[in-house]
């Protein structure tokens, strides 16, 4: 199971092919790096010079955007991620202890990506008014409390086992 | 037919509400009962989502907290009729919390189904464009000007003055950016007006692009947004469609379209310099201002640059009149503010009320306290780079000056309340370790500053020279604010300064307090 897409596997063609669907873009770059993330779950490292070469930009004008931004990962992705937010709304009603408990019960630090499941931090997701709030596999998820939270990693454990 | 009402809003659905339409639809079939179900904004009641509203003739009804698995009894109970009910709310317009509101640009969200033309203008919608077609840009700029209309982003610049610039900067190509980065936590009324009344900011942008002679914009919206980037662009798409946007908007002979951009995952990318850079698909760093975007800015050509709150005031101050709008408000802050109460707080969500009201109204008469039920000990008005302002302090009314004065900020008027459980000390180590982490790294005081603060207050954690490193941390702080480029590594200092003063008892070991306790600057 995915998170709800399905992936293509990374080729230099198939790299190719979404960066010319958005290189007559104004401003094509983030847009391009946006489709080649949804396209193959990641940021393929040797995507870099294809991006380059096709939008006119040096390879260091493209690793200094990828770079920049916390949305370019350039490893391949894990089955599921469960994404939870550590501002200051989530933190006024037990956020940290949410993040804390996520990262014990699956055994890896915050930001991990690694293995089935990723357990990555954000900062506000705008359900500021539901908080604690995550994303799981990119669905919103409010009040969350810690048995929801045990729950929901059993259920994603259990896809993937 | 009985028409149903379950909000697609993301804050909604974070707690149910797919599950809940799903059920009304297929335990409403197995019953024989003809429903539709109508997926609407919030109401921005957020502690009673799942919201469900059935259309009687007496008005909506509502049923708050609604759980899937109580549908069937729900519909049993005679729910379709507006039957009682321990969830039923009883007609949701003549509730309280919403008739004490001024909602002026809220108006619509909750109300209307957001992809629906026709429900749109049957609500008002468009009336500001068609005014705005028969006025000249000079006097739609005017018109914006007499509202007193600010900027919602945080800065609070006049709106009208930078629509003037624009408007009197000769250039064949111009540009509306809308920033819907809305990075701040405790903010999430642009999220709410793109997925539940995204029209709305559409028209706005409408009347931008035609008064400042520009025939393009940019929507940038934060990649956490999923659901209102999905909702926004079916929203152009569906506007386009019919004339709304394109070469021949209603039929005037004037062009403007929009176009939809996603943020990437950088707090920074919502200071509109670093957008524009962002857009452009460079390294988001901020730029040194002059040029003003106004007169500079994408692509080197003379930008508006607003935020969602701002360009969606507009309709209104065209359809009702300058006066309006201008009429409510306190000082120089005028109309009306989407205030947005979040965190600890027993009734969280949107209170739209014109400037001037306090922020105790909004956290106890609104909000009801905490929702701990524990005392309310701080609230953090503005953001990450907002104040946290003691009980004492809530009395402070929502202007941007007064808040000011009080070293304290407006900012996109989010409101995170925390109860007496919440370590104050390490609020201020997190401001300093955001400003860390989302700094665009072009000036010392924040690249290094941020860093340096989050060092000396881990010093002060473990007693280290506590009070040197307390003079230490002070004149960090004044050299990021007076050092910054932008307020990112300027205004950081707010919230840490703001525990230091009024939370002193927070801070470790600290011999004395620092600072005087309590009231204002
Ligand atoms: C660090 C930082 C973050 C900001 N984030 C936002 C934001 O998320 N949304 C926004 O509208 N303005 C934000 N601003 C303010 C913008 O720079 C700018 O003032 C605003 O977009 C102008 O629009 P307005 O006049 O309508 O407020 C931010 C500023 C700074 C310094
Ligand atoms: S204050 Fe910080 S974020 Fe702003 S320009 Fe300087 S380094 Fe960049
Ligand atoms: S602070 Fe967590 S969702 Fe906004």
């Amino acid at each position: 199971m995915t998170c709800g897409r399905a992936l293509t596997p990374y080729s230099a063609e198939a790299a190719l092919a979404v960066i010319r669907e958005h290189a007559g873009l104004r401003g094509p770059l983030l847009p391009v790096l946006h489709a080649l993330v949804k396209t193959f779950g990641y940021l393929d490292p040797s995507a870099v010079p294809l991006v380059a070469a096709e939008l006119n930009l040096s390879r260091a004008d493209v690793h200094g955007v990828v770079t920049f931004y916390h949305d370019f990962r350039t490893t391949p992705a894990a089955t599921h991620e469960i994404r939870i937010c550590r501002a200051e709304a989530c933190q006024s009603v037990g956020g940290e202890a949410l993040v804390a408990s996520a990262s014990a019960k699956l055994g890896v630090p915050v930001g991990s990506t690694q293995g089935p499941i990723a357990l990555t931090e954000v900062f506000c997701l705008g359900l500021c008014g539901l908080a604690p709030a995550a994303q799981i596999d990119g669905q919103p998820v409010g009040r969350l409390d810690q048995s929801q939270l045990a729950g929901l990693i059993d259920g994603l454990q259990a896809s993937t086992a | 037919m009985t028409v149903v009402y379950v909000p697609g809003d993301s804050g909604a659905r974070s707690v149910g509400a797919d599950a809940v339409a799903n059920a009304l639809v297929a335990k409403a079939a197995e019953r024989g009962l003809d429903v539709t179900v109508i997926r609407n904004g919030s109401r921005g009641m957020l502690w009673l989502e799942p919201l469900v509203e059935v259309v009687t003739e007496a008005g909506r009804v509502g049923y708050g907290s609604v759980a899937a698995a109580e549908i069937d009894e729900l519909l049993a109970a005679g729910m379709l009729v507006g039957a009682a009910s321990p969830n039923c709310i009883g007609i949701v317009d003549e509730l309280d919390w919403l008739t004490k509101q001024e909602r002026f640009t809220f108006a619509r969200v909750g109300v209307t189904d957001p992809l629906s033309l026709a429900d749109y203008e049957a609500h008002g919608g468009l009336v500001g464009l068609r005014r705005a077609i028969e006025l000249t840009p000079t006097e739609v700029v005017a018109a914006v000007l007499e509202s007193g209309l600010r900027g919602r982003g945080g800065a609070g610049f006049p709106a009208g003055i930078k629509w003037r610039t624009v408007l009197e900067t000769e250039s064949p190509t111009k540009f509306v950016v809308i920033n819907a980065d809305e990075g701040d936590s405790g903010t999430y009324a642009d999220r709410m007006l793109l997925e539940g009344d995204p029209f709305l900011l559409i028209e706005g942008c409408v009347i931008a692009g035609l008064s400042v002679r520009a025939e393009f914009g940019f929507v940038y919206i934060r990649s956490e947004y999923p659901d209102a980037i999905a909702t926004f662009n079916r929203a152009l798409d569906v506007a386009r469609a019919a004339g709304w946007l394109g070469a021949d908007i209603l039929g005037s002979g004037r062009a403007f379209d929009l176009e939809v951009r996603v943020g990437a995952g950088a707090y920074i990318c919502g200071e509109e310099t670093s957008l524009l850079e962002s857009i452009e698909g460079r390294r988001p760093v901020v730029r040194s201002k002059p040029p003003l975007p106004a007169i500079e800015g994408l692509f080197g050509q003379p930008t508006l640059v607003n935020n969602v709150l701002t360009v969606a005031a507009v309709p209104f101050v065209l359809a009702n009149g300058a006066a309006a709008y201008q009429e409510l408000g306190m000082g120089r802050s005028r109309g009306t503010q989407v205030f947005q109460l979040a965190g600890n707080v027993a009734r969280p969500g949107i209170v739209e009320l014109a400037f001037g009201v306090s922020v105790d109204e909004l956290v106890n008469t609104f909000g009801g306290g905490t929702r701990t039920g524990r005392p309310v000990h701080a609230v953090q008005v503005g953001g990450p780079l907002g104040a946290y302002l003691p009980v004492e302090q809530l009395s402070l009314p929502m202007d941007y000056e007064a808040l000011l004065a009080a070293g304290a900020m407006l900012g996109h008027g989010g409101i995170v309340v925390f109860d007496d459980g919440a370590d104050m000390w390490a609020q201020a180590r997190f401001a300093m370790s955001f400003c860390a982490a989302e700094s665009c790294g072009k000036c010392t005081p924040c690249r290094i500053g941020a860093v340096r603060g989050v060092e000396v207050i881990d010093r002060i954690s473990q007693g280290t020279d506590v009070a040197a490193n307390l003079v230490l941390l002070e004149d960090l702080c004044e050299l990021m604010t007076d050092g910054s480029l932008c307020a990112l590594g300027g205004l950081t200092p707010l919230p840490v300064r703001s525990v230091l003063r009024h939370f002193s008892s927070a801070v470790p070991a600290s011999p004395t307090p620092v600072g005087p306790s309590g009231g204002s600057r």
